[in-house]
């Protein structure tokens, strides 16, 4: 079946003429038909875009284009409902951007056009991307293919969910504090968030302008490197792209030996509340590192703790100014009032769902006059710190490894009038935010009953992309986890 | 936190609530105050804050006009519009 391939194994398939795009894609929607209406991962798709785009594809083969020019020719992917796609519809799976079709492309989208990709598919997400399980849509929770009475994560759990189950090659999604690498660890697939400034932001809605970056949902570490190289590089219209050439990251995955690399183990991840299942997931394969000829060195990174803390307020603050946007004026939904801030205050408080109000007041909070310094500064300098601790941690060391997740996928419910007990289900993967690094998440194992997955988190330092896929391929391809599939594949 | 006032931040931050809404977020939000709370434990003491993670400032671009949105892009999605403009309440009387 073409669609449980990988998206490197499709290029090779189409390369070859044993199939076309338009079978790549037909796969692709009928798996969507056979297990959507279990897993709610999509949002809308526009059937005869795709066919065209999938035609064009093949057009392009047939005269001769092959995927050293184009890459992604002819494979369908899909992206979180948060990417302008021009022409197509972009929500943030909020009622506020009810009907807002995008007038332009998002830079990733005009890349992936370019490298000859299917665009399709708008993939469910927390409202805003604010959350850890996709229960804050407004359109309803996507579920775990793995288990469908659990949350895939979140916030790009339409992501996890699509591509653990085959409706598409990969995905695009977004990550402020874990949305990637979470989600992609609870649905046992690769998720991967690039070093601050690699991948550009424009057309991506934003949420914590700081923190937020885009990167790939894949099967495996190879197709994860195959799209970075895609995404990745400089672009004028983000200031804080990085203006510096992108590595040949495919080249860089190595032949399986880690010899040489020393991999930190941070002291101040063994933390209460880890189900042991996890952890001994997480020691098998710090053995596994070891055989592959790792040296494993404990690390100290004396500020996790307040980790948490320092995100609740620099997130939010930053949300409650990107988001003053949505005010009923020039896009989305308006509810009218007898005067502009009376139109603004109910078009807000009727479009926006509780999550998205909660960090926009907080955020308007720690922002306010006379809390400013003791909450918003505060966290900055406490950030500041937290980023010394890595940069530190990776004089000593190549890359760091944690278990992504405390748990594997909890209930439908479970956590969700609990905001703060949601929001530390993010613990291992908000520094990584915070101090701008990259991170990976691959698969690691399984938990026994139900069969959960699990996900192994490797950071490396700024624009260390190269060094964590070479330890995260090496893994991977020495362990059978990211052939296992989930029930709905 | 004593002095969090969720009906004074909800109308800074032009966010209506209803009553039940008050109460549940105002609720909510006083338990994650106390959390972030912590970090009035850490010594910042002469530490600057970050404000991003990349160490670029002052970026421009050429100075070179381009094209951007036009105007009938700019306006497709509005949800009231008329003679080419945005459309909002009244503003002066």
């Amino acid at each position: 079946m073409l669609h449980q391939l990988t998206l490197t194994d499709l290029t090779h398939r189409l390369a070859r003429r044993e199939c076309s795009a338009a079978d790549a894609l037909q796969s692709c929607l009928d798996q969507i038909q056979r297990v959507d209406g279990q897993l709610h991962a999509f949002l809308s798709w526009d059937e005869a875009d795709a066919r065209r785009q999938a035609e064009a594809a093949d057009a392009a083969l047939a005269s001769g284009i092959t995927h050293a020019e184009r890459p992604l020719l002819g494979v369908p992917i899909a992206l979180k409902d948060v990417f302008c796609h021009e022409g197509q519809p972009c929500g943030c799976s909020s009622r506020i951007l009810q009907g807002f079709v995008s007038p332009y492309d998002a830079t990733v989208v005009s890349r992936l056009k370019k490298a000859g990709a299917v665009v399709f598919g708008r993939l469910n997400m927390d409202e805003f991307a604010m959350g850890s399980s996709t229960e804050n849509s407004a359109y309803g929770p996507t579920l775990n293919p793995w288990d469908t009475t659990r949350i895939p994560g979140g916030s790009s759990g339409g992501c996890a969910a699509a591509v653990a189950a085959n409706e598409c090659f990969a995905a695009l999604g977004s990550d402020t504090g874990g949305s990637i690498r979470q989600p992609a660890a609870l649905c046992g697939i690769v998720g991967m968030k690039p070093t601050y400034g690699l991948v550009s932001r424009f057309g991506l809605v934003a949420f914590a302008s700081s923190l937020d970056q885009v990167g790939p949902f894949t099967k495996d570490v190879r197709d994860s490197a195959r799209l970075l190289q895609v995404i990745a590089g400089p672009d004028s219209r983000d200031s804080t792209s990085i203006p510096s050439p992108v590595p040949d990251y495919l080249a860089g995955l190595g032949h399986g030996s880690l010899k040489g690399l020393r991999i930190g183990l941070p002291r101040e991840y063994q933390v209460g509340g880890m189900d042991p299942e996890v952890s001994a997931a997480f020691q098998a394969a710090l053995t596994q590192l070891t055989a592959l000829g790792a040296e494993l060195v404990e690390v100290s990174l004396p500020h996790t703790e307040y980790a948490a803390a320092t995100y609740y307020i620099i997130a939010p603050a930053e949300a409650s100014a990107n988001l003053s946007r949505f005010d009923g004026v020039r896009y989305g939904l308006r509810v009218d009032g007898a005067s502009p801030e009376e139109m603004n205050s109910r078009t807000r408080g009727t479009g926006f769902g509780p999550e998205v109000k909660r960090r926009i007041i907080l955020g308007t909070y720690v922002l306010s006059s006379g809390y400013y310094d003791a909450f918003y500064v505060r966290a900055q300098k406490v950030r500041t710190l937290i980023r010394q601790d890595f940069l530190q941690a990776f004089q000593k060391v190549d890359a760091i490894v944690t278990p992504t997740t405390p748990t594997a996928a909890f209930r439908l419910g479970e956590k969700s009038d609990d905001p703060l007990q949601m929001y530390l289900s993010d613990i291992f993967t908000i520094s990584c935010n915070l101090a701008g690094i990259c991170g990976i998440s691959i698969p690691c194992g399984l938990t026994a009953t139900p069969r959960l997955p699990i996900g192994l988190q490797i950071l490396a330092p700024p624009f260390g992309e190269a060094t964590m896929y070479r330890v995260a391929h090496a893994y991977e391809q020495s362990t059978p986890w990211h052939r296992q599939q989930s029930p709905l594949s | 936190m004593s002095d969090f006032d969720i009906r004074y931040v909800a109308r800074l931050a032009r966010v209506a609530l209803t009553p039940e809404e008050e109460k549940k977020l105002g609720n909510q939000l006083g338990l994650i105050l106390g959390y972030i709370d912590q970090l009035k434990q850490v010594n910042v003491d002469g530490v600057e804050p970050l404000s991003h993670a990349v160490p670029l400032f002052n970026v421009t671009r050429p100075d070179i006009p381009a094209p951007s949105l036009d105007h009938e892009a700019a306006l497709r999605n509005a949800p009231s519009k008329a003679s080419g403009l945005f459309v909002v309440p009244k503003i002066v009387e």
